[in-house]
C-alpha cells in the first residue's frame, strides 16, 4: 500500500473542506478502499475518516420523516433492524446478501452506495424505498433523490468535498421484496439485484416501484412497469406484463458473470417473483 | 509518512504505538505487537482467516487500518483461553478434528465466538451460512460445523 497521509476530522465542515483537496479519498467502513489501496486500484495522498464525525451512524424513526439511517452506519445493523425489516424489507434483504458477516460488520451503508457500483446490494432497496440522499458539502448540505444521484458506473452527482450524511426513507411499503441473483449463497457479487415495493389498497396497487441493479451503466427504476401495475388489482398476467416492461428498460453488458441475454430474461423473471412476494407480504 | 500514536487493548492489555496509517489492524498485531494466531490468507476480506473481534463484532483485520481501531477492545486467537483452559470453542475444534493444516482455524473460531456470543441458539443451516465468510483449503467444513454445533450446544447449556 502507498502511504498517505491519514486524518480524523470530528466536524462535516472539516471532512469536506480535507476532501475537497486533491488526490484526497473518504474512508468509512474501509472495505472498498483499502483493498483498493492494497491493489495499488487507489493510490490517494490523504485518507479521510469518517468515524469521529458525531451523528453520521445510527437509525432513527419518527413518525413526520420515517426511517433515517446514517450514511456511516453499518450494513450488519441496516440488515437486522427490526424498523427497516418491518418498512422496507428489500432494504434489510439486500443489505443481507453483502460479503460475510465479518464485512457487514465493518462495510457503511454510505460507502455501498457512493462507490457508485451499478451491482450494490443497497441501492435496489433504496430506489424503491424512494430514499432521499441527504449530501454536506463546502456550500451546506442539499437533497438529492437516490435515483438520481448516478451518473455512470463508479460515478455520482456529487461534487469535489460533498459527503453523503445520510438516506431518509419517507414512505414505507405495505410490502417489498429483494432477490439477488447470484451462484454463492454468500461472498458473491450479484448478476442481478431485483427489488419490488408496493402499497395495496382494498386490494388494488395504489403504488408499485421496481429497482433494477447490475442491468445498466447505473442502477435504475423500472418506471413504465410501475406505471403499468398503477391502479390495477394484481393478476398473474399483469405481473408477467411489468416483467416484460422491466426487462425492456433495461441496457445490460456481457461480462465474465454471465451475458446481458440471460440478465435481460432473470430481470423479467425476478420482477414477477418480487412483485409476487411483495403483495403476498402486503397481504394480498 | 508521519506515524500516528494508537491506543489498542488486546485481549485485556493495552498496547501504545506509534503505527503507519498505512499498516493494517493485521500487521499492526502480527507484526508490531507480535500475535502471529491471527492468519493473513488472501488480504481482500474473502477467505476470513484473518478474523478478530474488535469491539463484540467478528471483523476481517486485513481490512481494517490499524488506525482506525484505536481505543478499541480486541480479541484475537491469543485471548481465548483463560488460566490454562481452552474457550469450549477451541476444545470442541480438538474433539471434533475441526482442523487440519490448521491456517483457517483461528479465523473460524474467531467468528464461531462472535456468532455463539451474538445467540448459540442457531440452527446448523444458520451457522453454515453465517460462516460463510471463512474459507478452508483442506475443506474440512463437516468437521468443523460439528466442532461449532457442539461448542454451542455445550454453551447453551451452561450458560
Amino acid at each position: 500500500m502507498k502511504s498517505f497521509e491519514f486524518f480524523e476530522p470530528t466536524t462535516l465542515a472539516e471532512a469536506s473542506r480535507l476532501f475537497a483537496q486533491e488526490h484526497a479519498q473518504l474512508l468509512a467502513g474501509g472495505t472498498d478502499i483499502v483493498i483498493g489501496m492494497k491493489a495499488y486500484t487507489e493510490t490517494p495522498e490523504s485518507v479521510i475518516s469518517l468515524q469521529k464525525i458525531p451523528g453520521l451512524a445510527g437509525i432513527t424513526t419518527d413518525a413526520d420523516n420515517g426511517i433515517t439511517i446514517g450514511a456511516t452506519t453499518k450494513i450488519r445493523e441496516v440488515e437486522l433492524s427490526e424498523d427497516i425489516l418491518q418498512h422496507h424489507t428489500a432494504l434489510a434483504e439486500g443489505a443481507s446478501e453483502i460479503g460475510s458477516i465479518q464485512i457487514r460488520n465493518l462495510a457503511t451503508i454510505g460507502g455501498n452506495i457512493a462507490h457508485a457500483s451499478p451491482a450494490a446490494d443497497t441501492v435496489a432497496g433504496l430506489l424503491v424505498a424512494d430514499a432521499q440522499v441527504g449530501i454536506a458539502g463546502a456550500n451546506g448540505e442539499r437533497t438529492v433523490p437516490i435515483n438520481e444521484l448516478f451518473t455512470g458506473p463508479g460515478q455520482t452527482v456529487l461534487k469535489p468535498g460533498e459527503i453523503i450524511t445520510q438516506f431518509r426513507l419517507p414512505t414505507p411499503a405495505s410490502g417489498s421484496h429483494y432477490i439477488k441473483h447470484k451462484i454463492r449463497e454468500v461472498m458473491d457479487l450479484a448478476f442481478i439485484g431485483v427489488a419490488s415495493a408496493v402499497n395495496l389498497q382494498n386490494g388494488v396497487i395504489k403504488e408499485a416501484r421496481i429497482g433494477l441493479a447490475a442491468v445498466a451503466p447505473t442502477p435504475i427504476r423500472a418506471t413504465e412497469a410501475e406505471n403499468l401495475l398503477k391502479g390495477k388489482t394484481p393478476t398473474p398476467d399483469l405481473l408477467a406484463q411489468a416483467g416484460e416492461a422491466a426487462a425492456a428498460a433495461t441496457s445490460p453488458i456481457s461480462d465474465l458473470r454471465c451475458s446481458a441475454e440471460h440478465r435481460k430474461e432473470m430481470v423479467d423473471v425476478l420482477t414477477r417473483r418480487t412483485l409476487q412476494h411483495a403483495l403476498d407480504r402486503a397481504g394480498n | 509518512m508521519a506515524k500516528h500514536p494508537v491506543s489498542l487493548k488486546v485481549n485485556g492489555d493495552e498496547h501504545d504505538l506509534l503505527i503507519e496509517p498505512r499498516k493494517t489492524l493485521l500487521a499492526v498485531l502480527r507484526d508490531t505487537i507480535g500475535l502471529t494466531g491471527t492468519k493473513e490468507g488472501c488480504s481482500t476480506g474473502d477467505c476470513g482467516a484473518c478474523t478478530v473481534i474488535v469491539d463484540g463484532k467478528a471483523v476481517t483485520s486485513c481490512m481494517v487500518l490499524g488506525v482506525t481501531a484505536s481505543g478499541k477492545e480486541i480479541t484475537t486467537i491469543e485471548g481465548l483461553a483463560s488460566d490454562g483452559e481452552l474457550h469450549p470453542i477451541q476444545q470442541a475444534f480438538i474433539e471434533t478434528g475441526g482442523y487440519q493444516c490448521g491456517f483457517c482455524t483461528p479465523g473460524f473460531i474467531m467468528a464461531s465466538k462472535a456468532l455463539v456470543d451474538e445467540n448459540p441458539d442457531r440452527t446448523e443451516e444458520e451457522f453454515r451460512h453465517a460462516l460463510g465468510g471463512n474459507i478452508c483449503r483442506c475443506t474440512g467444513y463437516t468437521k468443523i460445523l460439528e466442532a461449532v454445533l457442539q461448542a454451542a450446544e455445550e454453551i447453551r447449556t451452561t450458560s
